[in-house]
């Protein structure tokens, strides 16, 4: 579990050490752009362009889809906006109610096979 | 002194997300290693989901759990944190056995409605909590302490650190 996390935080950070991919970051947060587009602002070609979008879309940062022969890029689920610290906060709170879940779960599950209700269909 | 049964019992642990899907809506998806008749269990038995609503991590413990599965049935939990309580209550909608429930908070006019759907599948089940709030200022206060989260991007990070090297340091004693 931590170590999710963890290498969920190594993702961003690596994602973010790099300027062009910061700046790239900074603008589609302020609009949606194309591959086409932020190449041209960056001075850099399409492959290059492709590359760090592509690791920033790996670390969850932007996500890109393809319409018609553009591809467009936006923020992705993991957005550092204002919202975000509270999101994830939200999602822990989830996820801790999910792992005792789990364990219910499980418990239910040997309970069935104990009594011997687990009939086949 | 707990029997250590954990590698036995612990399946692979799934992942939960959490979507905000629009200003006013956010949808938290898990997947579960059960059918949905057994998830569907825990949600809607109150001795099973007082088992799971309020893992320790919260801070708080779950006083009382009284839930009247049926539409127009109503549920109310009441918590307690320090000195203070606190109640969280409201009607189920709809309830639908091993597949959806819908119910509304009611502790405030801003109250959101919860649409929980359970899709079994391959004796696993997808569980998607779906929350609607009437504004997007009612979604942004249930962030509690939102505001005080607020923070320069690499402050968030830091803190995350933090917080994951306090608990990896306390395994370590």
């Amino acid at each position: 579990m931590v170590q999710y996390t963890q290498a969920r935080l190594d993702d961003s950070f690596a994602a973010l050490s790099d300027a062009t991919r910061r700046g790239v970051l900074e603008q589609v947060g302020r609009s949606d752009a194309s591959i086409t587009d932020l190449a041209e602002k960056f001075h850099m070609t399409l492959t290059g362009m492709k590359k760090h979008v592509g690791v920033l879309e790996e670390a969850g940062l932007v996500t890109t889809e393809k319409v018609g022969r553009v591809r467009t890029c936006k923020l992705g689920p993991r957005r550092f906006e204002e919202e975000t610290a509270w999101l994830e906060r939200y999602r822990q709170l989830w996820d801790a109610r999910f792992d005792e879940l789990d364990k219910v779960v499980e418990e239910l599950k040997r309970k069935e096979k104990v009594n011997g209700r687990k009939k086949r269909e | 002194m707990d029997a250590r049964r954990e590698s036995e019992a612990t399946p692979m642990k799934n992942r939960t997300t959490v979507e905000r899907k629009s200003e006013r809506e956010l949808v938290v998806t898990r997947t579960f290693n059960g059918p949905a008749r057994i998830v569907f269990e825990a949600w809607t038995k109150p001795e099973l989901f007082k088992q799971w609503w309020v893992p320790k991590s919260m801070g708080m413990s779950l006083l009382s759990c009284d839930m009247d599965v049926r539409v127009g049935g109503k549920y109310r939990l009441q918590f307690a944190h320090g000195d203070s309580q606190s109640a969280f209550f409201g009607t189920y909608k709809e309830v639908a056995p091993h597949s959806r429930l819908v119910w509304t908070n009611e502790e405030s006019d801003e109250g959101s409605v919860t649409t929980v759907t359970f899709e079994e599948k391959g004796g696993k089940t997808l569980l998607v909590m779906h929350e609607l709030y009437p504004s997007k200022d009612a979604l942004d206060a249930a962030g509690t302490g939102a505001a005080d989260a607020m923070v320069e991007t690499f402050a968030q990070l830091d803190e995350l650190l933090v917080t994951l090297g306090a608990s990896s340091g306390r395994r370590d004693k």
